[in-house]
């Protein structure tokens, strides 16, 4: 695998930012992930039968945030996120299988229990976040900055700032 | 159509994102821990071509819209929640889709944590309604509004910012 060159970040994500002005431009769909989350999570529990359409949530935005909206332009770019990253990462040789990031064993080693519960617990705090937030770094990070929303800034802001001190509390003394 | 166009935006995004390496648990940690900053010049760069895109288009009329809603509860305590978890599982929603499908698998448990916090978040939902939303709302706002200027000054000095921070990262080897 050739070595990344130093222009590659600032190239794909100019790319990425055409890509944002012609998917407004065509279909007025700015990116965004999170939403998808909950949706999926709502639609889980209606497939398996479990009933929580007394929830204010499901009544909200007219069921905009459940599993009603399926199938919506947001599930299609989601997977497509998945689709794109699938052949690109065949293409350039570096689909690799992993069973647990590299720098994460080597700060706390091969511990797949430890895995889980951090996963469980920093992913239901990314997503309660993300929705408290009204944004993930796609929805907010990208799609609201752009338009220069004061609210994008400040959450963009905020993901950062709580990242870095976390990141320097789990890894203090790590390599 | 409209799901046809998404899907195709999804697999263009999908592939830079693959392309740029920010996909990776070590490039998300690794920025937090201020060791690798290829995710933030990745991200600033879409940002500031993404923001001069579709400026240009509100400005020839083609699309309009409106910032998300600025509260200031929602917004800090959301986003140091997301914070503190993102540090904890090194992806984000977006990237945990992408680095599924490049086949690092440990992934799925963050992804199901994630699906644990959309259903939580069902649950909480009308509370932060009620306690959250209240704190600091003040609607739509962009930042040009706030200081009264044009978005192109406000675009312009972004993109100046952002090109001293990366002549720092690159002078820095980050």
């Amino acid at each position: 695998m050739a070595k990344q060159k130093w222009y590659q970040p600032y190239l794909l994500g100019g790319l990425a930012g055409l890509l944002l002005t012609a998917s407004v431009g065509i279909t007025g769909s700015f990116f965004g992930t999170s939403t998808t989350f909950p949706r999926l999570s709502t639609w889980i529990a209606d497939k398996v039968g479990i009933d929580l359409s007394h929830l204010a949530f499901y009544q909200a935005g007219n069921g905009s945030l459940t599993g009603a909206a399926f199938p919506d332009w947001q599930l299609l770019f989601v997977i497509g996120i998945g689709l794109g990253a699938f052949i690109m990462s065949r293409l350039n040789g570096s689909f690799k299988l992993e069973s647990l990031p590299p720098m994460w064993a080597a700060r706390f080693g091969d511990r797949l229990g430890l895995r889980i519960v951090h996963s469980l617990f920093g992913g239901a705090l990314v997503m309660i976040g993300a929705r408290i937030a009204g944004g993930c770094p796609s929805g907010h990070g990208v799609s609201g900055v752009s338009q220069l929303g004061l609210s994008s800034m400040l959450a963009l802001a905020m993901f950062f700032l709580g990242g870095i001190i976390t990141a320097r509390i789990l890894y203090q003394g790590g390599k | 159509m409209t799901l046809i166009m998404g899907l195709i935006t999804g697999m263009l995004f999908g592939a830079l994102l693959q392309q740029a390496r920010v996909l990776r648990f070590e490039k998300q940690v690794g920025a937090m821990r201020l060791l690798d900053m290829t995710i933030v010049k990745f991200m600033l760069s879409t940002i500031i071509v993404g923001a001069i895109g579709v400026h240009l288009l509100a400005d020839l009329g083609v699309v309009s819209f409106s910032p998300r809603g600025l509260s200031i509860g929602l917004q800090v305590v959301g986003g140091l929640l997301f914070g503190i978890g993102w540090a904890f599982i090194g992806y984000c929603p977006g990237t945990s889709i992408g680095a599924l499908a490049e086949g690092r698998y440990h992934v799925i448990w963050p992804i199901l944590g994630m699906l644990l916090g959309g259903m939580i978040f069902a649950f909480i939902y009308p509370l932060v309604q009620a306690y959250l939303r209240p704190l600091g709302n003040f609607g739509a706002l962009s930042l040009p509004d706030l200081l009264g200027v044009s978005h192109w000054l406000v675009i312009a000095a972004v993109a100046l910012g952002a090109f001293f921070l990366f002549r720092f990262f690159e002078k820095k080897g980050l």
